[in-house]
């Protein structure tokens, strides 16, 4: 081969390496998204079946309870508007507490029930997880509109 | 009135800032050597300055000034002065003094180690430097000021986050911005050389023990780091791919490209514009990922509507910065020639190709770690990017990477034949295959990935054997041990870099393959067996700690009736921020750790424990650390001590040696 072609064909050996990392990185990255809901949402069948999702929100005061192998529990996670309970096996982080808010990863159930992989935990007494201020803020929004509208939404 | 001593230093080391980013960079370009002799005094002054103001602040916590609002917001007159003083760098404002401080000192560094340098590039190098530190301190100056008052003052203060009161928070900040602020030496150079028009092997050949050095501090910061989220976070867990983690890890895996790169631009005057562009990626990336941990954009990116100013000056500051550099790069790099060619099989090629791999690795984690920011800010909805992304691009992206590892370092400059590398690494390949089969089988069990580690880390080693045995048997007629004392240190830097990135890989490898962890219910007196080793459970009693209270379990660990070791994880309560903290016990060994940790109280006097084994998990700082120990061999090397020396006689010798503006 002449120099020029060699330099063609380097090139284009490079570009097609290229396309196919660029294809897997994107694809990888498209299975592993993990998209936020908030209980409103999901109460609306907003969510996907069979994917891993977040759900952020306020732990309800009271609604914690134990299995009796100690280590499932039971929560509700509320917007303020929509309750969604969550079941999570495993050790719950530091900062998990009634009536704060919490972040779970994981899938919601057959039966509506949202089974956590993961609960997450930030590192601040007061921190509130953003996306749980915002889906708390949209939820009082929304009730807030609906109340001076006067519109009774059909449960 | 010491806070306000340290404020008036600051805004003194600001106006020496403007001196030093003008007059030397001017004067280099009028030629005027009055001028650019004012870069060096001027460094070292504000070097001075800007300790003044760090220890203004240092003393402000050592003496509980609660009158200063940044000392009242992170610390406590319960807290210990050595992490009252650890606390300087707790929050935004004194971390953002902490970056400007180590500025400073590399800067001072420059100041005595450039004497080699010729005066117009030296100038240059400061005056840059003199430009992004003028950046920060307008920036505290402005909206982040770390001694701005709180009056009243504070009966005491609101403490600092338990999570950092620890031996990591002492180490880790500091040495992680070493590294981050080390890349602006790097940067300064590239900008300087692109401004004097100067791009020559002599560039690279300066840059590259700064380069490397900062390297170093950062490696050790990541390690620091990684390692203190491990037994601090009760998670067992020693990398997340956290955003926060993923900020420090760009512009590593930048500096590691660079250092690559520098190697071809020093050795053949190859990769310069390419050299540049890394450089002054790397730094940027330190400057974003600075910005992205410390000024909240992290936890949301709406931490900019609470302080909008102080979001718009990062933004405005990050885009003078990386825009800046990459408009001069774009006017000043066309006129830089190429280096010499060299043939689809040889060492640039090789280098090369770890270079395309490194920034492909580089560019997904950036689109891992900002999409999700950027499609927030855009109010696109919220996403997280999981950790198997992460893991699933960096396996395929670094095998060919540590496959060409083991080649690039025996093969040729220039042009090297494919038939001649194959055989001298048959045994090398024959021996790794050989390991990656049946290794997994003699640990019991087997599957591709484990195979796939050991396979790269055999093959890291064997090669590096071959390559160290060829140098020695060239070396005819003197023993083993004189030729091996004879190598340069340069090389030997790195070979013990390399052998640290095996190290690391066989951590990985192993911890991933054979790791148990265990979340379980434990009553007092029941047992649980995990990885060979017999955990009991004999209770908890309550202690109380100088700030806190805490449970403390105690747990008997034995094998095979052996006794091996009492273990005794906490479960913390820190009153003055009503905050618990799980404080794991952790059983240290060369191949195996033991973990345990308290989860809650049950019923009945039990509780829910974790525990775990991790073979091998030490091998990963220990690799991280013999990377940098390579690091510190190669930029020890006697080259770049001697280098600028030689470089004089040989301009003074040869008609056009390396460039034409070197004397």
């Amino acid at each position: 081969m002449k120099p020029r072609q060699k330099r063609f064909v380097l090139i284009g050996l490079g570009l097609v390496a290229l396309a196919v990392a660029a294809v897997l990185v994107l694809n990888a990255f498209q299975s592993n998204l993990v998209f936020f809901f908030t209980p409103t949402q999901v109460a609306n069948g907003e969510v996907p079946q069979g994917r891993s999702f977040r759900i952020g929100g306020m732990v309800e005061q009271g609604s914690l309870t134990r299995e009796g192998d100690g280590l499932t529990v039971h929560f509700i996670v509320t917007d303020m508007a929509k309750r969604v309970p969550v079941m999570f096996k495993g050790i719950l982080p530091d900062l998990f507490k009634e009536g704060k808010g919490a972040v779970a990863q994981g899938q919601l159930g057959a039966d509506g029930t949202f089974i956590a992989s993961e609960v997450l935990a930030k590192h601040d007494e007061n921190y509130m997880p953003p996306e749980v201020a915002e889906a708390l803020a949209k939820a009082k929004a929304k009730g807030a509109q609906s109340s001076s509208t006067l519109v009774v939404q059909p449960q | 009135m010491i806070p306000e001593i340290g404020h008036f230093a600051l805004i003194l080391a600001l106006c020496v800032a403007v001196v030093q980013g003008s007059l030397p960079i001017y004067g280099a370009a009028v030629g005027n050597a009055a001028l650019m002799s004012v870069a060096k005094p001027a460094a070292r002054g504000q070097f001075i300055l800007v300790l003044l103001a760090f220890c203004c602040l240092g003393y402000a916590f050592a003496v509980k000034d609660f009158s200063v609002l940044y000392v009242a917001s992170t610390s406590n007159s319960h807290l210990p002065l050595h992490y009252r003083l650890a606390a300087i760098w707790g929050a935004h404002e004194g971390s953002l003094l902490l970056w400007t401080f180590i500025l400073t000192v590399w800067m001072l560094a420059v100041t005595f180690f450039s004497e080699h340098l010729p005066e117009a590039m030296r100038a240059r190098i400061l005056g840059v430097m003199g430009l992004v530190s003028l950046g920060f301190l307008l920036f505290m100056l402005t909206v982040s000021n770390p001694f701005e008052r709180l009056i009243p003052a504070a009966a005491d203060g609101r403490d600092l986050n338990p999570l950092l009161k620890d031996p990591g928070m002492v180490m880790h900040p500091p040495m992680l911005y070493m590294g981050y602020v080390g890349f602006s030496v790097a940067f300064a150079f590239a900008i300087a050389a692109l401004l004097g028009g100067n791009l020559d092997a002599a560039w690279a050949r300066w840059s590259r023990p700064w380069t490397t050095a900062a390297w170093c501090f950062l490696t050790v910061g990541i390690a620091l780091g990684s390692g203190w989220a491990y037994y601090e976070l009760g998670w067992g867990g020693w990398w997340f791919w956290d955003p926060v983690e993923n900020a420090s890890f760009m512009p590593w895996l930048a500096g590691t490209a660079l250092m690559h790169s520098l190697a071809v631009t020093d050795k053949r005057g190859g990769f310069k514009v390419w050299t540049v562009l890394l450089a002054i990626l790397a730094f940027s990336l330190s400057l974003v990922g600075t910005f992205l941990v410390r000024s909240g954009v992290l936890t949301s990116v709406h931490a900019f509507a609470t302080d909008p100013k102080r979001g718009l000056f990062i933004l405005v500051f990050l885009a003078i910065v990386i825009g800046g550099s990459l408009v001069l790069y774009a006017w000043r790099a066309p006129r830089v020639g190429l280096g010499g060619g060299f043939d689809m099989v040889s060492r640039e090629a090789m280098l090369l190709g770890n270079n395309v791999l490194l920034v492909a690795a580089l560019g997904s984690v950036f689109l891992g770690t900002l999409y999700p920011l950027f499609l927030d800010a855009m109010g696109l909805g919220k996403i997280s990017v999981g950790p198997p992304y992460f893991d699933t691009v960096f396996v395929p992206l670094m095998t060919p990477a540590i496959f060409l590892m083991g080649i690039g370092p025996l093969a040729q400059w220039k042009k090297a034949s494919l038939p001649d590398l194959a055989l001298r690494l048959r045994w090398a390949f024959g021996a790794s295959v050989v390991t990656a089969l049946l290794l997994p089988f003699v640990l019991g069990k087997w599957t591709p990935l484990l195979s796939l580690g050991l396979l790269l880390a055999s093959w890291i080693v064997t090669t590096a054997a071959v390559n160290v045995w060829e140098r020695v048997s060239r070396l005819v007629g003197t023993s083993v041990m004189s030729a091996l004392a004879t190598l340069p240190r340069a090389y030997w830097g790195m070979v013990v870099a390399h052998c640290g990135i095996a190290v690391f890989i066989v951590g990985v490898t192993m911890v991933k393959g054979f790791e148990v962890e265990q979340d379980l219910r434990m009553n007092v007196g029941e047992t649980s067996t995990i990885g060979g080793y017999t955990f009991r459970f004999d209770g908890v009693q309550n202690i109380k700690g100088p700030n806190y209270t805490a449970a403390r379990g105690m747990f008997h660990v034995s094998q095979g009736g052996h006794d091996v070791t009492d273990m005794f994880p906490e479960k913390r309560h820190y009153p003055v921020q009503n905050q618990a903290m799980t404080e794991a016990a952790i059983d240290t060994g060369l191949l195996r750790d033991l973990y345990v940790s308290l989860g809650e109280p049950l019923p009945g006097g039990a509780w829910s424990v974790r525990l775990y084994h991790k073979p091998f998990i030490d091998w990963i700082w220990g690799g991280c650390l013999i990377m940098a120990l390579g690091g510190v061999l190669a930029m020890t090397d006697r080259r770049y001590r001697l280098a600028g020396r030689r470089e004089e006689s040989l301009v003074s010798d040869l008609p056009n040696p390396v460039g034409p503006e070197v004397s």
